[in-house]
């Protein structure tokens, strides 16, 4: 008997053990019963305004060399509102939506947080997310503003934006002798360059666009399509116009083949063959200014990229987002807000150059235009006149895994691009239903 | 004495009233992270679930029950017979390549030829290297211009396929990596059916004039056959969970060619918002295994010999 008594000993002490190991989680769970709160825990909806709050943020962009900038920007925050406490958590890319859906859905989710536009909509319309309300967010850009709207109701402030441009090798035009290309472009103008400089060598590239979803559906912008009808009630992705665009990023891949395909790039990066000199243009992110400043040695410039019925250009925003179920929503918007659109973290961020603040006040985005290279970085700013913002919808990620593809297929060869737009047409509308 | 033990036969009730206490912690475990979610996504699957809310809420499975509707869906829709197509395709590479492979690696380590000990030390590094740092050191190996197996391929004057870029030849692709990180594991397994042959055996053959073609099918493959059976379980219960060199080297394309079960669970479920289709596709992918694994239980009696 004494050895069972020993046993049971031995393995309620690994039972302890085991608890403790969930600590939190138990703990969590038996505090309101055991100490009730003198107030009952709806009433904490709105702390007054004087009394210390704590909330959690949860972000990816600052991590992976920002760290130190977001925590800059909090510290002057707090400066500010002394009262309020921000718990940032900066979490990498890769991991950050899974683990967020499953706090979201275990309602451990962060009181605010950032999304990208491709989760934004689905989290706002599955009742995520809770409309800002009681602050001033009058300072931001409109048009970033609108990407985070649904139904007249403000779901998402534009933490940052950053856009795309036409990066070009001047010395590779030099050597072509050929014009460097000018804001008002075409994609024709474009084609006739990339022949030039295709011809200077068996391994020079003339232009690199690839036909992935992102660069298709601005494409089709400027061919005047569009991969939904305007009430977004239907898909209209095998259109016309449609098909024209992809028709012409599938040729230089395939037909002038001034634009290398997968074999060619031999699983070389975009950026990596722009900098190794071999490539004359693409269009791409102005966060890549740092990294081609030190990797180039020649000489780059950019403009803003050609059209075709009209110019088009990408623009891309993460939006700050105050969680649903919190109960520190006003302490959150305060944060949120400031975040966004006051001066002062404006400030840190240009001068961190990590990436721009969507603010209306030019004047604090003139710091930027200082910087070289590229020389024309007007170009940034007189892109924003012709952005378009992604297609929102519910099932966006299903509907660009689908469309990409069938786009891959083609720019392969292995689909011809009416099959390609028509296969991605009838499997979107199979799979997803628009309201 | 370990017959006296024995006679006492299994665990009566106060061995079992001992045994309990130190086998609760590691039951509550299996309980708590095993059986409990595994009964919760059959509930899943049985909803609409899109991941976010909260499932616990009151009254949230009364109103987002749909019955059967989620397997309805996948069962009448052409994306699990083209998945279950490519798996199959894989399987069908991979099983037979994998057990040639192991089989050779087995005999390797196991004769007593030089540089056998040099073998010794390498022949497992597949299987210790991460499949993270595998796919990616492979991808660039199979690069269809500039990567080390079509410039290997082109000093023999053959041309090498696109590989991961080519529709045609992208599972062929997974299959080789597979097997080279694989057959390390499976060939350990396979020694250890070797070596406990009796040596005697082949002494006889030998008197009787068997060459070593005749030894190796006629004794070796019958007598290490349970090890080979165990191999083949393993190893199909894997092919059917085929996740991370797909998601890694290929991300199920090019135009779908690589897409697998695992990994249009983890889409669905992660990247779409549907969760309880995901739990649905999780639960066939379950039966499946399940019905390919009694098969081969049940077809077993007739080749796997125990009798060594």
């Amino acid at each position: 008997m004494k050895k069972h008594l020993s046993a049971i000993l031995a393995s309620a002490l690994a039972l302890v053990l085991l608890m403790s190991a969930c600590g939190p989680a138990a703990s969590d769970l038996t505090k309101s019963p055991d100490n009730p709160d003198p107030k009952p825990s709806q009433q904490q909806d709105t702390p007054p305004a004087d009394q210390p709050v704590t909330i959690t943020y949860s972000n990816y962009n600052a991590s992976g060399g920002n760290e130190e900038t977001l925590q800059k920007m909090y510290e002057a925050f707090h400066e500010e509102y002394p009262n309020i406490t921000v718990e940032i958590e900066t979490i990498a890319y890769n991991d950050y939506f899974t683990q967020l859906q499953t706090r979201v859905s275990g309602g451990t989710a962060p009181d605010c947080y950032e999304l990208n536009i491709e989760n934004f909509a689905a989290y706002a319309n599955k009742g995520a997310l809770a409309e800002i309300t009681g602050v001033d967010f009058s300072g931001l850009d409109e048009t970033s503003l609108n990407a985070f709207n649904v139904d007249g109701k403000q779901y998402g402030l534009p933490g940052k934006f950053s856009n795309v441009v036409l990066f070009y090798n001047k010395d590779l035009f030099d050597q072509a002798k050929i014009d460097y290309p000018t804001a008002d472009w075409t994609q024709d103008d474009l084609q006739k360059a990339a022949e030039a400089i295709r011809a200077l060598g068996d391994d020079i590239y003339g232009y690199y666009q690839p036909l992935t979803y992102n660069e298709f559906y601005k494409v089709v912008a400027q061919f005047g399509g569009s991969l939904l009808n305007a009430d977004k009630t239907e898909f209209t992705i095998n259109a016309p116009e449609n098909v024209a665009a992809a028709q012409m990023m599938a040729d230089r891949i395939l037909v002038s083949n001034v634009q290398p395909n997968e074999v060619q790039m031999g699983g070389i990066g975009d950026w990596d063959l722009f900098m190794s000199g071999r490539l004359g243009m693409m269009p791409t992110g102005i966060w890549a200014f740092n990294t081609f400043a030190e990797g180039c040695k020649f000489d780059w410039d950019i403009t803003v990229e050609p059209g075709k019925e009209q110019k088009a250009t990408h623009f891309f925003s993460d939006a700050c987002v105050i969680n649903n179920a919190s109960d520190k929503k006003e302490a959150a918007a305060t944060w949120i807000t400031w975040l966004t659109s006051s001066d002062k973290a404006a400030a840190i961020r240009i001068e961190a150059g990590w990436d721009l603040p969507a603010i209306k006040d030019q004047s604090t985005l003139s710091a930027y235009l200082d910087i070289t290279p590229p020389a024309n970085r007007q170009a940034v700013f007189d892109s924003l006149n012709y952005l378009v913002v992604p297609p929102v919808i519910e099932d966006y990620s299903l509907m660009s895994d689908i469309i990409g593809q069938k786009l891959s297929a083609a720019a392969a060869g292995t689909l011809t691009v009416q099959e390609a737009l028509d296969q991605a047409q009838s499997e979107c509308q199979a799979q997803i239903s628009l309201k | 004495m370990p017959q006296k033990a024995n006679r006492r036969g299994g665990p009566k009730k106060d061995g079992l009233l001992t045994a309990a206490p130190f086998l609760l912690p590691s039951l509550l475990g299996l309980l708590v992270f095993s059986l409990l979610p595994l009964l919760v996504s059959a509930l899943i699957s049985f909803t609409d679930w899109n991941g976010l809310d909260q499932l616990l809420a009151p009254g949230f499975l009364q109103e987002h029950f749909i019955g059967l509707e989620n397997y309805k869906n996948i069962l009448s829709g052409a994306e699990l017979w083209k998945v279950l197509g490519n798996t199959g395709a894989y399987i069908i590479m991979y099983i037979p390549l994998m057990l040639a492979a192991s089989l050779l690696e087995a005999y390797l380590l196991s004769s007593t030829r030089r540089g056998v000990s040099a073998f010794r030390v390498v022949y497992y590094l597949p299987v210790l290297t991460s499949w993270v740092a595998a796919s990616l050191i492979w991808t660039s190996v199979l690069s269809p211009q500039y990567g080390a197996m079509n410039n290997l391929l082109a000093l023999f004057g053959i041309q090498g396929p696109g590989w991961l870029l080519d529709e045609k030849w992208a599972m062929a692709a997974i299959v080789l990596v597979s097997v080279w990180k694989d057959a390390g594991f499976f060939g350990l397994i396979l020694l250890s059916g070797m070596v406990g042959i009796n040596k005697s055996y082949y002494e006889a053959a030998s008197l009787d004039g068997a060459g070593a073609w005749k030894k190796f099918w006629r004794i070796t493959v019958p007598l290490m056959s349970p090890a080979i059976f165990y191999v083949l379980i393993v190893a199909l219960i894997n092919a059917f969970q085929l996740f991370p060199q797909v998601m890694i080297m290929t991300d199920g394309g090019p135009n779908g060619a690589t897409q697998v079960m695992v990994e249009r669970i983890y889409r669905y479920g992660f990247r779409y918002f549907r969760m309880g289709y995901a739990a649905a596709f999780s639960w066939i992918l379950f039966v499946i295994i399940m019905a390919c694994t009694a098969i081969q239980m049940k077809a077993q009696k007739r080749w796997v010999n125990y009798d060594a």
